[in-house]
């Protein structure tokens, strides 16, 4: 859905240093890394302690005990408890669905001010114990004398305690997304080494934004327990790979013969994000000078067998057509990058016109995007992918590399396991290089809008508004 | 009846604690009266079958003893007289025959907890404000109500000598778990619950409780004469080693123990009533409670004014004082900018202040989601612009007076015209440092002790320029932080390092006229220190001593004789600096306890060591600390003899006993400290020559005040 009149800006964002699991944060809960990202957001918006009036965080990955994370980590972060707080979950776009979640709330005028963003750490997975022995244990406290325990102990096998490890599969079909990323990748003719070289390009990119200093306003150094050892930078990206080193790794998903590796596919990863959403009349009111909304957004679901990652191909033309945009309108790509082949395979699906027939009901293929607007300063393949928090680096890396550019829109898109696409479409307020006619458009809209609710409200207010203005003029 | 009313739930007396005037209830003659009275009310009235006592206060049910009035009392027969009816009265009430029951939420101390004990079934809140302690010990006392022997009766010998003999407090869990309290509940269901056990009770026609459950080593240790011997023996060895002789209460509430297992309970309420006179006429006790109530009236130094009051504080420097401070800054409300020019040093002080909350969280003193929160409340940043809007500054760097200078400059540069520069400092003169300020009288000084978390002192520096303002801010600070504040004039040293180095130099002196290291300690801590001064200086380093040594204070200490030669410099040069090189005064092995450093013999004429006489170290050693103080009240260093003995007992440890070097003086009388003051001066020159102040006192025979 497009808005007519956008209300919603972004203000601020900020991250941890996203880190591999396990690793640095190998001791740490998910509750704790959501703790690390409110409070920075809350240190540098210190308002937020009275103005905030909902956090809402993406989760995939629930430790039982802290299962609403977005609540727990607000009360350790020390945010004033008057402040409701949930945990929604999509797969990979669970921070997505927060901040279009915060939007919708937003531009409906139920609030002002909220934060959005995610959290998520396999390192603190919950390990399950096997269904045999679950279903052993849930008998035996209904158990009466040593005859059931008898019975019950002679059904027990000790293979049984060997507890199940987390694995990332679909659940619907059985296959990892490593599988069916693999599959996708050979339907849409992407060969090993576009994957490499991708994914190359990508821990260049990142690298070379960290060196220029891109990331450090958003990423905000984690000291934290127990070792306090301080994380400054994303441990997730190799600023000295090579083509040759990438080409010599073996297929991990389908093997031997298939082609996507662990160099090519994002890194199991844990971090959090958050990020200022507010209406924009109330953040010009607080002295924000917000330039980026938030003008759009749309969610598509497909086969989870065989479409499972092409969200963005669903996504993309359907928000673009929706506003009235073509691709060269975008001057900002942020794309999530689950695995190279998949972001190839989404690509070459736009430009492929049976696909675009077929499956999007248009009329001809969709076009390309042009590789230099994509993912110009690192991808999750290079930084990291922690799923529940993804969505908010997209967020925050969209509407910086925005404000850098020239150009009015920026577009995010991800997939997600279940078969699921999220786009959000940016907007910039006040373009570097401004178009005449789309200025002008804004102002009209805005003085009929203005004209429309003021006049039933106070009539005689704007009245005496409207003829003290003039001489002021004068 | 002022202090109580009664509410009737049917067949039960609701009795309500509620002391007129005051936020919370106290035990004084007037109430006794009361108490007396309502207990006639309960037995005569029979639609009363049961009797509950609930205090109406927030956070209290009985505090314990009025003691301002108890020092007023005119002498010790009046105090054992006054325990004496106080056990009449609880004796009578534990023997009522109605059930009375203490339905308990808030703090129970000292004579309050006595009355809960003489009560027939105890059952508490598991709020935070509930505890249980008996800490007449501290105040040179003993339980003189009936403590020191239901306790035991009720607790097990080896708790109750836990409680007896260490004051500490006991929070809800343990004190149902060791068997003080009978039963705990949320405090919101604590009355209702009362008043069903009232009743319940008062249908059964008894009460019925639970006795503790005992362990095998309790059975024997405390269920047989031979086992309880044992357990007193020990603990009167452990007293006894600890306390040197300076301190009578422990003793006497072992004996009362003891006599109360021997001969029953009415011979041990007997000397329990004789132990508590005899204590109150004791020097310690007047001390102890003079401490005590010092510390108290300290709290009312803090200012309301709103000019006065921040929120926020920068700390510059993450070493152990930055993040001690922090710590304590951040469990006060206050929210802390922690700035260092290293993440890691940030990372260093914030696990240190992690650990210190994380071992409460241990001890369920603490919720490990309250910890988070108050670690929220640290920002740890390596960038200046974060301190840009914070109101008070305090700075914690390396001892160097230009560090500090140019960390001051860059704070005035950064922060409003108006934030306050506060520098913790153990010796530099603030002036000095302040001396490139552009606005001087915003910089104060603020010395902590360290452990910051554990030292109860905070030495507030002020110089001729420090804003009335300045002062009042460090002084909340402080206050807020649960120091106690003594303001003081900028000098050499100012009050506690002075003259704690003349201690230490003097003590370094003995050395040399031949003592061993061993004897110097040990004739200091009979006198009454917690550590010996030889140790002392191994903790604090010879690193440090050298580096005060070079400063301001030593050119004055030389110039007076008080530091003669290089003796501190040659140890520093030969790295002995105490605890951190391993080897200063005594060697410290990596396993097992420290030994005498023999080697260092040979900095003070050989291994050959002498025997000196003990009192004669002792008054040597002391007394120089106390003419020290003595000037520093001439020079008006310290504003008044009260500050001064505060400042010398809960910064250095001067012996508690004593009252501080003044009320030293005031009990030992000023003449005979000036006589043996002048035998010394004769003997060593011109270091121990007395104060005009002590000569002029011994002339008139006034007292320190």
């Amino acid at each position: 859905m497009i808005f007519k009149q956008a209300k919603v800006a972004f203000i601020d964002g900020v991250r941890t240093p996203f880190a591999k699991s396990p690793g640095p944060y190998a001791k740490l809960k998910s509750y704790d890394l959501g703790r690390e990202a409110l409070l920075a957001l809350k240190n540098r918006h210190p308002q937020l302690d009275k103005t905030c009036e909902q956090v809402t965080m993406g989760c995939v990955i629930h430790n039982a005990a802290t299962s609403n994370v977005a609540r727990e980590s607000l009360i350790g972060a020390g945010y004033d408890l008057s402040i409701p707080a949930s945990t929604v979950t999509l797969a990979c776009i669970s921070a997505n669905k927060a901040i279009t979640n915060t939007v919708e709330a937003i531009q409906a005028g139920v609030m002002t001010t909220a934060v959005a963003g995610g959290v998520e750490s396999t390192s603190d997975a919950p390990v399950r114990i096997s269904d045999k022995f679950k279903a052993v244990l849930l008998k035996a406290q209904k158990a009466k004398g040593a005859k059931d325990y008898w019975a019950l102990f002679r059904q027990f096998k000790f293979k049984d305690l060997v507890p199940v490890a987390p694995a990332i599969a679909e659940f619907s079909t059985g296959e990892t997304m490593g599988q069916d990323a693999d599959r996708l990748a050979a339907r849409f003719g992407v060969t090993r080494l576009e994957q490499d070289e991708f994914a190359l390009r990508s821990h260049q990119n990142a690298a070379k934004a960290w060196e220029e200093g891109k990331f450090d306003q958003e990423v905000q150094a984690v000291i934290a327990p127990p070792s306090f050892a301080p994380m400054e930078q994303d441990n997730t990206f190799y600023a000295t790979s090579s083509i040759e080193k990438l080409s010599s790794l073996r297929p991990v998903f389908v093997r031997p013969n298939g082609t996507v590796t662990a160099g090519n596919a994002s890194p199991l990863t844990d971090g959090a994000s958050a990020c200022l959403l507010m209406d924009i009349d109330e953040a010009k009111k607080q002295g924000y000078n917000p330039n980026v909304v938030i003008q759009g957004y749309s969610y598509s679901a497909h086969d989870p067998n065989g479409e499972l990652l092409l969200g963005p191909a669903f996504t993309i033309p359907k928000l673009l057509n929706e506003a009235g945009l073509k691709i060269n309108d975008i001057d900002v790509f942020e794309i999530h990058e689950a695995f190279a082949g998949q972001v190839l395979a989404n690509l070459a699906a736009l430009q492929d016109k049976e696909f675009c027939v077929e499956r999007l009901g248009l009329t001809d293929a969709f076009g390309e995007i042009p590789m230099e607007k994509i993912n110009t300063q690192g991808g999750s393949l290079s930084l990291g992918h922690p799923f529940g928090a993804t969505g908010g680096r997209l967020l925050i890396s969209a509407a910086r590399r925005l404000e850098e550019s020239d150009g009015e829109y920026a577009l995010i898109a991800a997939c997600a396991a279940g078969g699921q696409g999220s786009s959000i479409l940016l907007k910039k307020l006040k373009v570097t290089a401004p178009k005449k006619t789309a200025k002008k458009a804004t102002k009209k809209v805005a003085k009929k809008v203005a004209k429309k609710t003021t006049k039933k409200v106070a009539k005689k207010v704007t009245k005496k508004t409207t003829k003290a203005n003039p001489k002021t003029e004068k | 009846m002022a202090y109580f009313t009664i509410k009737k739930h049917d067949n039960v007396a609701v009795v309500l604690l509620n002391q007129p005037k005051s936020p919370v209830n106290v035990l004084s003659s007037k109430m006794l009266t009361d108490f007396e009275n309502l207990m006639n009310t309960i037995e005569e009235d029979n639609s009363i079958s049961a009797a509950i006592l609930y205090s109406e206060k927030p956070d209290c049910w009985i505090a314990g003893a009025d003691i301002k009035e108890f020092m007023t009392m005119e002498n010790s027969e009046k105090a054992e007289e006054l325990s004496r009816s106080g056990n009449k009265l609880l004796t009578r009430l534990s023997k009522l025959n109605k059930p009375v029951i203490a339905a308990i939420n808030g703090a129970t101390l000292g004579g309050g907890l006595e009355v809960a004990l003489a009560c027939h079934y105890r059952i508490a809140s598991t709020d935070k404000k509930t505890i249980f302690g008996l800490p007449e010990v501290k105040l040179g006392l003993l339980p003189g109500g009936g403590g020191t022997q239901r306790s035991v009766r009720l607790v097990g010998l080896r708790n109750a000598l836990d409680m007896l003999l260490t004051g500490k407090n006991v929070y809800p869990f343990k004190a149902k778990k060791v068997g003080l309290v009978d039963e705990l509940i949320h405090k919101e269901g604590l009355l209702q619950a009362a008043i069903k056990i009232a009743k319940n009770f008062a249908k059964k026609g008894g009460v019925k409780r639970k006795p503790r459950k005992k362990g095998m080593l309790d059975k024997v240790l405390e269920g047989t004469g031979f086992g309880r011997n044992f357990v007193l023996k020990k603990a009167r060895e452990t007293v006894t080693r600890k306390t040197r002789g300076n301190y009578p209460a422990p003793l006497k509430i072992l004996d009362c123990v003891d006599i109360g297992l021997d001969n029953g309970l009415a011979a041990g309420l007997e000397a329990e009533s004789a132990g508590f006179g005899y204590l109150h006429g004791t020097e310690a006790c007047k001390s102890l409670v003079g401490l005590f109530i010092a510390m108290q009236d300290n709290k009312k130094l803090k200012s309301n004014a709103k000019t006065n009051q921040v929120d926020t504080i920068a700390m510059i420097g993450a070493g152990f004082m930055g993040s001690g401070i922090s710590e304590v800054s951040v469990k006060a409300g206050y929210d802390v900018i922690l700035k260092d020019i290293s993440l890691d040093g940030l990372g260093n002080a914030m696990k240190t202040i992690w650990g210190d909350f994380t071992k409460l969280v241990k001890r369920k003193a603490m919720g490990a989601v309250e910890r988070d929160k108050l670690m929220a409340k640290i920002t740890p940043t390596i960038h200046e612009t974060d301190m840009k809007e914070v109101d008070l500054v305090i700075e914690a760097v390396f001892e160097d007076t230009g560090l500090k200078q140019k960390i001051l400059v860059g704070v005035e540069d950064t922060c409003a015209s108006n934030t306050i520069f506060a520098t913790n400092t153990s010796s530099l003169p603030v002036a000095d440092i302040a001396a490139k300020a552009k606005k001087p009288e915003n910089v104060v000084g603020m010395h902590y002790f360290s452990p910051v978390p554990k030292m109860p002192l905070l030495e507030i520096i002020v110089t001729d320029k420090t804003s009335a303002r300045a002062k009042a801010i460090a002084t909340n600070v402080g206050l807020d932080q649960g120091k106690t504040v003594v303001v003081v004039k900028d000098g050499p040293g100012f009050y506690t390092t002075r003259i704690l180095s003349a201690l230490t130099h003097e003590a370094i002196k003995v050395l040399k006229q031949g003592a061993s290291v061993e004897a110097i300690d040990n004739a200091m801590k009979d006198w009454g220190f917690p550590v010996g001064p030889l140790s002392l200086l191994d903790e604090v380093g010879i690193d440090v001593a050298a580096h005060i040594a070079r400063g301001d204070l030593g050119n004055m200490f030389k110039e007076r004789g008080i530091e003669e030669d290089d003796t501190v410099e040659k140890l520093f040069e030969a790295k002995l600096f105490g605890r951190k090189s391993s080897k200063g005064f005594y060697a410290y092995p990596k396993k097992g306890r420290k030994t005498v450093n023999t080697d260092i013999y040979k900095h003070f004429g050989g291994e050959e060591r002498k025997k000196i006489d003990k009192t004669k170290i002792q008054n040597q050693i002391g007394l120089v600390m106390v003419n020290e103080a003595l000037l520093c009240l001439q020079e008006g260093i310290i504003s008044s003899a009260a500050d001064g003995d505060l400042a010398a007992i809960l910064g250095l440890g001067f012996p508690p006993f004593t009252g501080g070097p003044f009320s030293y003086i005031n009990t030992q009388g000023a003449n005979k400290v000036l006589t043996t003051i002048k035998e010394l001066e004769a003997e060593y020159g011109i270091r121990f020559k007395p104060a005009d102040i002590l000569v002029k006192h011994a002339e008139k025979g006034d007292l320190f005040k």
